[in-house]
């Protein structure tokens, strides 16, 4: 009787948590997409710039490499932390370790993008009289967005996922709800941190497709063409 | 340097008529390599050694050679693509080295043989590229695509397309577009139909030249066939490994008089059927053969027959070649044009070259063949005449 009771007190959802509890859902879903956009963007810019060095300076490329995989393996728990005793719990604690997280993957995505502009293309683009600067933008940087688009969806599910451990330091999203689930034993703001982190990571996910696709319009082209 | 325009004044004007732009009048030298070298390491063999090269305005001249003999070097240092370690380049006389790199590139045409159009612009944007680094107004932009996918034979429908889904014939007609772009008085190609079949090789060979008539760029283009060269070079330059000119002549004297055993090798133990090629039934003198008008009759048939020992007799009328009919086929009562013309005449056009002549010579019954000059009767052709004709003077 009393095991019936606590079952039916703690149903996977509560409905009446979400018009409750809107205003934290909400704040928390927003704070969510806040930390992924910053420590992708962040990422992202990190990222181009040893992707230029990578590719300017081909010996470069391995220790980068290196670099980046070294800091994919440091588990998130451990990163957040480390980073707490010096930025506090503050939101800078938890956007640098997700984008350091990003470059292994960025990186490797945005080189091989570049390195698939054929020599021939960038041959004629340099032997029609291209500025280094008009060939990379107008040439080079297209002909690698498709994978870069590639790179930015794994970087971004995978950023969207790993947002919710940033809780243990106070500042996960999403993985509020979910700590706070956790800690209380209640199954409803644990399944919907946890439904709303995949939906929100479905969407990026969709988003950047069809962004990727507006984008690469030859691509498309090539593929109904085949 | 030898002087071309004394050569000319000896020649007739149709010897040329094939392909127009080729012994075209030229004049000043466009490009001017003045003991041009390049090592690309200080301690290996140079890649081109002391190259001396004049190329006249207007002209087609074919870099060829073994690999290793710097030929694409040598064109790539001329849009400084590969800077030379020593020597100068001119173009128009100016000093290549003394020009910002860029400016000099957009005005000089550059063709590769994988064309390296941009897959991510369409054939439009792609033919638009330097007229836009050029800052040209749009509309005139878009005057000049028009006008260039006319030049080269490129339908407009395939303007708003990507690379991609044209065929290597279609994009290597938009890499040369593209390379014209701009109207540069210089054009280089580096092997551009080396990566499509013969057959489109062929008809692409054929439209450069029908398209230098038009556009009489000074064209430098590099290749490793040796057929190709004859084809579309107003002259040749022969390169042997290490950059070394082995010999800077005209095609046919390329042929007819190779400078040394390396040049004689590398054009191939066919020259003189190579020869063949390069002029046309229109160059041979003529001769009419033992043909007659029907309306001369008999005794005038057999006349010709005994001139030329021959056991046939061909027979015109009003000028359009009937065809030929045996001596025992000849009878006095009837009229020459109702007789039995028991073989087909073998035909060829003035502008069918010699070679294509004798093929058509050797697999007929006949011996000889039937010029065909627009319906009208123009002479014959013989396996003697071709023959003749290799013995003459190189200069066409």
């Amino acid at each position: 009787m009393t095991r019936l009771f606590a079952q039916a007190q703690n149903p996977i959802v509560r409905w009446e948590y979400f018009i409750d509890e809107w205003d934290q859902i909400q704040r928390a879903l927003i704070e969510h997409l806040q930390l992924t956009m910053y420590a992708v963007i962040i990422g992202l810019v990190v990222s181009a710039g040893l992707s230029a060095i990578a590719l300017r300076y081909r010996w470069a490329l391995t220790p980068i490499n290196g670099f980046t995989a070294f800091l994919y393996t440091i588990p998130s728990v451990a990163l957040f932390g480390i980073l707490v005793p010096y930025f506090g719990l503050s939101r800078l604690s938890a956007v640098l370790p997700l984008a350091a997280y990003t470059l292994l993957i960025l990186v490797t995505n945005i080189v091989a993008g570049f390195n698939s502009v054929s020599s021939e293309v960038r041959e004629a683009a340099i032997g029609m009289g291209m500025t280094p600067a008009r060939r990379v933008l107008h040439v080079e940087l297209p002909l690698a967005m498709p994978y870069i688009v590639t790179g930015l969806r794994i970087a971004v599910v995978s950023t969207v996922g790993l947002v919710t451990v940033a809780a243990i330091i106070g500042q996960g999203g999403l993985g509020g709800l979910i700590l706070d689930g956790l800690r209380r034993a209640f199954w409803t703001p644990m399944t919907i941190g946890a439904v709303l982190s995949i939906l929100l990571a479905l969407a990026l996910d969709g988003l950047i497709l069809v962004a990727g696709r507006w984008l690469t319009p030859w691509e498309q082209r090539r593929k109904t063409a085949m | 340097m030898r002087d071309r325009s004394e050569i000319r004044t000896t020649q007739t004007a149709e010897a040329n008529s094939q392909h127009p732009a080729k012994g075209r009048t030229i004049g000043s030298i466009a490009i001017k390599l003045d003991k041009v070298s390049k090592q690309f390491e200080a301690t290996s063999a140079p890649a081109v050694a002391s190259l001396n090269l004049d190329i006249e305005e207007g002209s087609i001249v074919v870099l060829i050679g073994p690999s290793g003999c710097g030929k694409t070097t040598t064109l790539r240092m001329i849009n400084r693509l590969i800077e030379p370690t020593s020597g100068r380049i001119e173009i128009n006389g100016e000093d290549v080295t003394q020009r910002p790199v860029a400016d000099l590139r957009r005005e000089i045409g550059y063709v590769i043989q994988q064309v390296g159009l941009f897959p991510h612009q369409t054939i439009a944007a792609n033919i638009a590229t330097v007229p836009k680094m050029l800052g040209w107004e749009k509309a005139r932009i878009a005057d000049r695509i028009e006008e260039l996918a006319d030049l080269v034979g490129l339908e407009s429908s395939l303007l708003e397309r990507y690379p991609d889904e044209l065929s290597g014939g279609q994009q290597q007609r938009v890499g040369v577009a593209r390379a014209l772009a701009a109207d540069p008085p210089v054009l280089l190609m580096d092997e551009p139909f080396g990566a499509v079949d013969p057959i489109v090789r062929t008809r692409l060979q054929d439209e450069l030249l029908e398209l230098q008539a038009r556009v009489g760029k000074t064209i430098v283009l590099v290749t490793h066939d040796i057929d190709e060269a004859l084809k579309v070079a107003d002259r040749i330059a022969l390169l042997n490994v290490g950059g070394i000119l082995e010999q800077y002549s005209r095609p046919d004297e390329l042929l007819a008089e190779p400078a040394n055993g390396f040049v004689e090798e590398f054009v191939g133990e066919d020259r003189s059927v190579k020869r063949l090629q390069l002029r046309t039934v229109a160059d041979l003198p003529f001769r009419r053969g033992p043909v007659v008008a029907a309306t001369d009759g008999v005794a005038a048939a057999r006349k010709v027959m005994a001139e030329y020992s021959s056991e046939w007799v061909g027979v015109t009328a009003e000028d359009v070649f009937l065809g030929w009919v045996r001596v025992d086929d000849l009878q006095t009562e009837a009229p020459l044009d109702a007789l039995p013309r028991s073989v087909p005449a073998a035909q060829v056009q003035p502008e069918s070259t010699l070679r294509n002549a004798m093929q058509i010579i050797m697999t007929s019954h006949s011996s000889v063949a039937v010029i065909d000059d627009g319906g009208r009767f123009g002479g014959v052709v013989t396996l003697e005449l071709i023959r003749a004709s290799l013995e003459e003077e190189t200069d066409r």
